[in-house]
């Protein structure tokens, strides 16, 4: 019986962070739930035994279904059928699965039907399901929309639709359209209220929405008319049983073929305003974004130990010139180097989630009482400390998710580029994450005013003060080398006095506190778990030769390179 | 008419998963080595209890209760098939019952579903460590219940009859039965729905007295008086009211003569072009072997 959970300890070692204790009684509200619901815990301890349990019935879909209807999902694909959306046979299976063991609405309230889940597990589960079927993942991890209705929407449309949720329906997000993509602000579709029926009418087109013939829609729309900026979109929820949005088309797409594509065509759609008007955009997409953003985390780091097993298990079988490929360095280099790449995705996927979940929490819980000044402080620093790792995590996890399965077709060889091997199948899946939900470039964007003002200075010191094993004294001291290196770098880009050069050389400072941060992660692993030990030594020597490169790279740069690299912009 | 709400008792058993054989499966002696193997819902016992809760399904309010009998760990099938949308079990275990053959163990099922007092008895058509079949259609005869044998799927009610498909040998067969009854159940039949998370979380800290008397610490006790449905029922001999005489060794007519370690032995494949000639051989070989003819 395969089974995702039991056969990944690097996922279990997750699960026992010391942070877990304070963020499973946030998320438990002191374990207020237990005289209401019988499934609610008593205890932590009791908390945790729910949580590996339940994580177990994941893995053993993920192993014993998802996986296997991975292949077929991929070549059957979803179909338009009477302007609306009908999945692969297996991704049907695959939702029947998870229904019937209860596995959706797995962090809503118990009230509104869900398991109340910590969101360290949602994105836990998140994993395993995008190792079985990265495209499938899109369809269940989209139940991440409810959270943001269960934050921003009123009692009575969370009454409503929460619970749908939380027994198996799906969910969409519609953002994109055809001429508003990495530019939402340019959103056109429109809604009016409609004095005589009652409810805001929706009517345009969305192109690119994921899942968007799911049964519930959170729909981006310009509700003030003349307005062309931000400040003129809300956020609507559309019911699905209203039939008034055709799916025009899905997309032919390169990978995740399972995941539905669609461009939608809203005919007086009926729809629900969530929150306040004019927030829309400012508000609730960011929120939607940035919950996306870790759950592209998730779906990277499954794909990529996706692609590292596929790779390991080959490289053992594959006999050439009398032995199997494993024992020729070169092999076990680049396995060495993969997995470690690995750990280190998911070092950052957990970090980061603990720092959302806390603030989250603690946001919860400020809408039901005051919060304390300790409490504010510590919602605060976690605050801060999320915005900053979201899009680094988001940066990394994808270009590694690809870096992996890169390095997996070429151990495969041959083999790897027919369609014999699932490899091919995640190599296509895994090009996506660094694209949607923000290209790596845009991740860049938003992560380079923590370079700038010191979020992650201060994280990496922090990290820096704390004890870690002495036999690892010779990483620790690597580490410190490279944020002197890294502080170096800052400071000559900063001190330039041009957002232009600090821009040109943006990527390469957010990855420099990248390898920095994780190297910081699987040392403090390591110290823990003999396991990790080579994954933290392998990780910082690699992260410590990019990140002599890209010092090497800005020490050599000056503010004369702009030029240089504006140039092909004449050329056509 | 059919009672509004029903109560069904599932037959079930823990056995040692013989699917997933290995080299340490048997010992020396010839006798199953439980150690070295999981143990297991038995399959056909999970067909029925999918059987009993769509019977659940049919007439909301019902309880499926599974009666196992086994040593203390069996337990664990009572707690697994909780976690699938049974309300609760009785494990029947006594030293007693030890070394019962079939006839022993149904007279000692059928003691205990007796006290349960059921309107329908589903079990598994048999187990995969003793493929006798045997059991469901002795408490049958033993309880004086009318019994449906190979039962695929409930299809429907009928005034107060079960209306049930039979899978044969060469076709279907639906019958009509009226309540009390026996079912047992094939491996055909529909899988059994999975674990449910909320279940899990609800039934885990479900269990037996003697288990509570083992891991006190674990044992929540402060849960346990204020959620009677995770205690689960421990019956012993005495609380079914049942005759030593006709339990375990004493009364298991069925003697053990020899046991014997049969290795199939995998025959080469022959490889024939379509010559006349090679066909014409091969036939008068299978006549001499008397395959054909």
């Amino acid at each position: 019986m395969a089974n995702f959970f039991s056969d990944n300890k690097d996922l279990q070692y997750h699960m026992n962070h010391p942070l877990m204790k304070r963020i499973v009684e946030l998320k438990e509200k002191g374990y207020a739930d237990k005289d209401l619901y019988d499934y609610a815990p008593v205890d932590f301890e009791d908390a945790q035994d729910s949580y590996r349990r339940v994580m177990e019935i994941i893995g053993e879909i993920c192993g014993e279904v998802i996986a296997p209807n991975a292949e077929g999902v991929d070549h059957d694909g979803p179909k338009v059928v009477d302007d609306h959306v009908v999945y692969a046979p297996g991704t049907a299976q695959n939702i029947e699965a998870l229904t019937k063991a209860g596995l959706f609405g797995l962090t809503l309230p118990r009230k509104y039907e869900g398991l109340n889940f910590p969101l360290v597990y949602f994105v836990m589960a998140n994993e395993m399901v995008a190792r079985a079927d990265a495209g499938f993942e899109n369809i269940w991890g989209l139940q991440d929309c409810a959270e943001t209705l269960n934050e921003f929407a009123s009692e009575e449309i969370k009454a409503k639709y929460l619970p749908r949720v939380s027994r198996g329906e799906t969910c969409a997000m519609d953002l994109t359209e055809p001429d508003a993509g990495s530019d939402l602000q340019a959103v056109m579709l429109k809604a009016h209220w409609d004095e005589a029926k009652g409810t805001w009418l929706l009517n345009g087109v969305k192109r690119f929405i994921t899942n968007g013939d799911g049964h519930i829609s959170l729909v981006l729309a310009r509700s003030e008319e003349g307005t062309a900026d931000a400040r003129g979109l809300s956020m609507f929820v559309y019911d699905r049983n209203h039939m008034a949005v055709k799916v025009r088309r899905i997309e032919n797409k390169l990978g995740i073929k399972g995941s539905p594509t669609c461009e939608l065509v809203f005919t007086n759609a009926p729809a629900e305003l969530v929150g306040d008007r004019k927030m829309g955009l400012i508000k609730y997409v960011m929120s939607l974004m940035n919950a996306a953003r870790l759950g592209i985390g998730a779906q990277s780091t499954g794909l990529s130990e996706a692609a590292y097993r596929e790779a390991l298990k080959y490289a053992h079988e594959r006999m050439q010139f009398g032995k199997p490929i494993i024992e020729f360095p070169a092999i076990s280099e680049l396995l060495s180097n993969m997995k470690a790449k690995l750990h280190g995705s998911r070092a950052m996927l957990y970090e980061t989630t603990r720092f959302v979940e806390i603030y989250k929490d603690l946001t919860h819980i400020s809408h039901d009482r005051k919060l304390t000044p300790e409490e504010r402080a510590e919602m605060k620093a976690y605050t801060r400390l999320a915005d900053a790792f979201t899009p680094m995590l988001k940066l990394m996890a994808s270009e590694y998710c690809n870096a992996l399965a890169y390095d997996a077709i070429q151990i495969f060889g041959g083999s790897g580029y027919m369609k014999d091997y699932p490899i091919e199948r995640i190599y296509r899946d895994a090009r996506i994450t660094n694209i949607y939900e923000g290209t790596s470039q845009l991740q860049v964007v938003a992560a380079i005013r923590h370079v700038t003002t010191g979020t992650y200075l201060n994280q990496i010191r922090e990290y820096e003060g704390q004890t870690y094993a002495a036999e690892l004294s010779h990483v620790h001291n690597k580490l410190i080398a490279m944020r002197e290196q890294f502080e170096k770098a800052v400071e000559k880009v900063v001190t330039a006095g041009n957002n232009d050069f600090i821009d040109f050389h943006a990527r390469r400072m957010v990855e420099m506190a990248a390898h920095i941060i994780i190297g910081y992660l699987l040392l403090r692993q390591a110290g823990e778990v003999e396991d990790y030990r080579n994954s933290a030594e392998i990780y910082v020597k690699y992260g410590e030769a990019q990140n002599a490169a890209a010092a090497q790279y800005i020490a050599t740069s000056s503010v004369d390179d702009l030029g240089l690299m504006t140039a092909v912009q004449q050329e056509h | 008419m059919m009672k509004k709400t029903l109560k069904i008792v599932v037959l079930a058993k823990q056995v040692p998963d013989t699917r997933n054989v290995g080299k340490d499966a048997m010992k020396a002696d010839g006798t199953v080595n439980r150690a070295a193997l999981p143990a297991i819902f038995n399959p056909e016992d999970l067909n029925a209890l999918e059987q009993a809760l769509v019977l659940k399904d049919m007439f909301p309010g019902s309880r499926v209760e599974i009666l196992t009998m086994g040593p203390g760990r069996a337990a664990e099938i009572i707690r697994e098939g909780m976690f699938r949308g049974a309300d609760g079990g009785v494990l029947l275990s006594d030293r007693k019952f030890a070394g019962s053959d079939t006839l022993a163990t149904s007279y000692a099922l059928s003691r205990a579903a007796a006290k349960m007092n059921p309107d329908i008895i589903v079990a598994g058509r048999q187990a995969i460590d003793g493929d006798t079949a045997q059991v469901g259609p002795q408490v049958a005869q033993k309880m004086n219940l009318p019994q449906v044998t190979y039962a695929e799927e409930i299809v429907g009610v009928e005034g107060d009859e079960l209306i049930v498909r039979r899978r044969l040998e060469h076709g279907v067969e639906t019958v009509a039965c009226r309540l009390p009854m026996v079912m047992t159940v094939n491996a055909s039949a529909p899988e059994c729905r999975p674990r449910h998370a909320k279940l899990v979380m609800k039934y885990k800290h479900a269990a037996t007295p003697s288990e509570c008397q083992l891991d006190e610490v674990n044992c929540y006790a402060g849960l346990r008086s204020e959620r009677p449905y995770l205690n689960i029922t421990e019956w012993n001999v005495s609380d079914v009211d049942a005759d030593d005489s006709q339990l375990g060794l004493s009364g298991s007519p069925t003697k053990v003569k020899k046991i014997e370690n049969v290795v199939f032995a995998a025959k080469e494949a022959k490889r024939l072009t379509a010559s006349d000639q090679e066909i014409d051989t091969l036939m008068k070989e299978l006549i001499a072997s008397h395959t054909l003819g």
